[in-house]
């Protein structure tokens, strides 16, 4: 078996885990959300063996180095942190119905990177740019960072949701969304996240200008990719001072997380995509 | 200034309205510079989007906006606006932390976000002993004082995280600081002294060497104090052809003498009297170094060679040439050579670049060595604040996590005799993470209870 097969698995155990969450969401029933997990938790298991197997592939083709370097890579990596923190806080809070929110992401992900033409999953060498020790702790660490963002975003959407059901009075909204998380949980769960997101983000900024120094001798060069690393650390800067000094609560700060969002995800893909730069090699 | 409004321009930038503005500020400008590409001759930019446009642009420094004056001015009031609010409220923290753990009244505890009561058969002193061996066991360092109404014991956790927040803000100032000891500009205009901090680059062919390299903005000369001789470039390539290591052999030279001789590689600077030399180009030329040896070793020679062109070698009773070759970009990937002894036919072959050739002839065998002759491109960057701005970045993560992570926490006990045995009424309050602290609370009070039972 190769890693290309246990990336395969992985992505039909989140897809399926997607369904349950899904199943669990629209029509409650308890035992869902419990395969629902246990499938995330395959997928899990199966794409940690896959990271790792990719990794010991690339060492036997003489290239060896961190499934990191690319797109794809990076791609099925943001899928698999965001996995396992979405399991993680659903272990620590108790509740699985954010899963219906959370593994459609990673799902996406997942099938994105495998299907999307522009992906290219073969492992190649590392050009010199990359060889780096920093090239763990720089992707690393933005990926945590982006991976609590965007369960940030879906925890502000499952608010808003609520939020507008519960203005509404009309029943068969109600009962949809009746079985989210109460909105203050969820404003506090919003808002751990966003923090636990922002110290990785700062901890992915750091890490990647020392290595930009160490490879170019400079270490901000206002290069697309950085100033929108900046532009979504600013937002966010933002949205943790409205909350502290301006008591942003509720709707506000899920709309925030929302927005921010959109900022990591152009961050993260747009500045590939749509601009030049220094970190073009992210965009095959 | 009156002091009214001296106050007034105080309070503005002591305010949080003021942050919020200038974060939003900042982020909604610096998209500007991601989209319209950076740093370009004005023509380029009167191309793109019509003269108009681009004369607007020239006006609002729009082709090079992060060093704008409207850019750094913005970062300027980010910076005061840091300043003025911490110097409001870190005495208001001072305060909060000086004060007196005990300084609180029994109906104050009561007020307690957390607070439990309870009724306990015991005698009072036995009970405060008890409280006082579990507090100390939670590692509470309580201090305790008698009150007309019994003991209250007062301990406190984590005061100093309460600086968390001022940490983290003046690791910006840290960084902003040492971006301004790095800044080529400020070199220029405050210190006066161009080498106190720049960015140059240099390209030094193989062979040659230099004691001055070029700004990157400017083009202005920057002599380095010391000569750098590049001895060697070259590429070695993956087996699919991607390029693998961009490699400088250089020496350093003081006073025309050799200090010490080095690899550059890209991540692999060279650091030299404060001045760092980074891989970052590479220029290669049309000729060819040739090196010809005899395989006895009876003779060996070395030629400058281009294409198409004949080389005579009498004394090793050779001639040869380079005929054509295969190239990727600029870059020689491999030679045809044409090769005679003056005895037989000649040779005709591909050989590789940079790898020796051995060539069968009647009148022995040969070795051919053929270089593409290569000029590196180097970086050479001087930026005394880069130590201040690691600084900052450590004070800001240690910053965050102790704004965070870590709270302030306080927790009372006061042990009432009454007469059937005693009161005790525990209190306690965080600043942050009440949830987590609740738990500990309640995890305390249940301790005794068991103890108790």
């Amino acid at each position: 078996m190769d890693s290309s097969q246990l990336f395969g698995i992985a992505m039909i155990a989140y897809l399926l885990a997607t369904a349950f969450y899904l199943g669990l969401f629209l029509f409650k029933i308890e035992r869902f959300g419990l395969i629902g997990m246990l499938l995330a938790l395959a997928g899990i298991c199966a794409q940690t063996a896959a990271i790792g197997l990719r990794w010991y592939e690339s060492y036997r083709m003489g290239v060896g180095h961190a499934p990191l370097t690319n797109m794809y890579e990076s791609l099925v990596f943001f899928a698999w942190c965001t996995a396992c923190f979405y399991l993680a806080l659903e272990y620590r809070f108790k509740t699985r119905i954010m899963g219906a929110f959370v593994m459609p992401c990673v799902a996406i992900a997942m099938a994105y990177a495998s299907f999307a033409d522009r992906m290219d999953s073969k492992i190649n060498p590392l050009i010199p740019a990359l060889q780096s020790n920093w090239l763990i702790a720089h992707v690393a660490t933005c990926f945590i960072g982006y991976a609590a963002f965007a369960v940030a975003g879906a925890l502000g959407l499952m608010y808003l949701l609520k939020q507008r059901a519960e203005n509404k009075p009309q029943q068969n909204n109600r009962s949809l969304t009746a079985a989210l998380p109460p909105l203050p949980v969820l404003d506090d769960l919003t808002y751990k996240t966003i923090v636990f997101g922002f110290m990785w983000l700062s901890a992915g900024i750091i890490t990647g200008a020392i290595w930009a120094n160490e490879a170019w001798g400079t270490y901000w060069s206002w290069d697309p990719k950085e100033t929108w690393s900046i532009i979504t650390w600013f937002l966010y800067a933002l949205t943790l001072h409205a909350r502290f000094t301006r008591e942003w609560r509720g709707r506000r700060i899920a709309w925030l997380a929302m927005l921010g969002f959109v900022a990591v995800f152009f961050t993260y893909f747009g500045v590939n995509f749509l601009l030049s730069g220094l970190h073009s090699y992210g965009s095959a | 200034m009156t002091t009214a409004k001296k106050n007034a321009l105080f309070g503005l930038f002591a305010s949080v309205q003021l942050a919020l503005f200038l974060l939003f500020l900042l982020a909604s400008t610096s998209i500007i510079g991601t989209i319209v590409p950076q740093n370009n001759p004005f023509d380029f930019y009167v191309e793109r989007y019509g003269f108009k446009t681009a004369r607007f642009f020239q006006l609002l420094d729009i082709p090079d906006m992060y060093n704008s004056w409207w850019f750094l001015g913005l970062l300027t009031l980010f910076a005061i606006n840091l300043i003025v609010c911490s110097i409001e409220r870190i005495p208001l923290v001072i305060r909060l932390i000086r004060r007196d753990v005990l300084a609180v009244t029994p109906e104050q505890l009561t007020k307690f976000p957390l607070n439990s009561e309870q009724h306990l058969a015991e005698e009072a002193p036995a009970a405060a002993e008890r409280v006082r061996v579990l507090l100390k066991k939670h590692g509470w360092r309580a201090q305790e004082k008698s009150t007309d109404s019994g003991w209250m014991f007062g301990a406190e956790k984590g005061k100093w995280s309460r600086f968390g927040l001022y940490v983290v803000h003046s690791s910006i100032l840290v960084i902003l600081a040492g971006a301004l000891l790095g800044s080529s500009a400020v070199a220029h205009k405050v210190f006066r002294d161009p080498l106190f901090a720049f960015k140059g680059s240099v390209m030094l062919p193989e062979g040659e060497q230099t004691d001055h390299v070029y700004a990157r903005k400017g083009g202005e000369r920057l002599d380095l104090g010391f000569a750098l001789h590049c001895d060697d470039f070259a590429i070695e390539y993956y087996d699919n052809g991607m390029p693998k290591t961009y490699r400088s052999k250089v020496t350093v030279l003081e006073r025309g003498a050799p200090v010490q001789t080095t690899e550059i590689e890209v991540n692999k600077p060279l650091t030299y009297k404060g001045i760092t030399f980074y891989q970052s180009s590479y220029q290669p030329y049309q000729d060819y170094q040739a090196i010809l040896k005899k395989k006895d070793g009876s003779a060996e020679t070395a030629a400058r060679i281009t294409v198409a062109n004949q080389i005579d070698w009498p004394e090793g009773g050779a001639s040869y040439g380079i005929i054509n070759r295969e190239r990727q970009g600029e870059v020689t990937r491999q030679l045809k050579i044409w090769f005679t002894d003056g005895q037989g036919e000649p040779s005709v072959f591909w050989m590789h670049a940079d790898q020796e050739a051995a060539i069968e002839r009647p009148s022995g065998t040969y070795l051919l060595t053929i270089r593409q002759r290569y000029a590196t491109g180097l970086q050479a960057t001087k930026d005394p604040g880069v130590d201040l701005v690691y600084g900052g970045c450590l004070l800001m993560l240690a910053g965050l996590y102790i704004a965070f992570f870590l709270s302030h926490r306080r927790i009372y006990v006061l042990v009432q005799p009454e007469e059937r045995g005693c009161r005790l009424l525990f209190a306690g309050d965080a600043n942050k993470n009440r949830v987590g602290f609740e738990k500990h609370f309640l995890q305390l009070i249940s301790k005794l209870d068991n103890e108790i039972k």
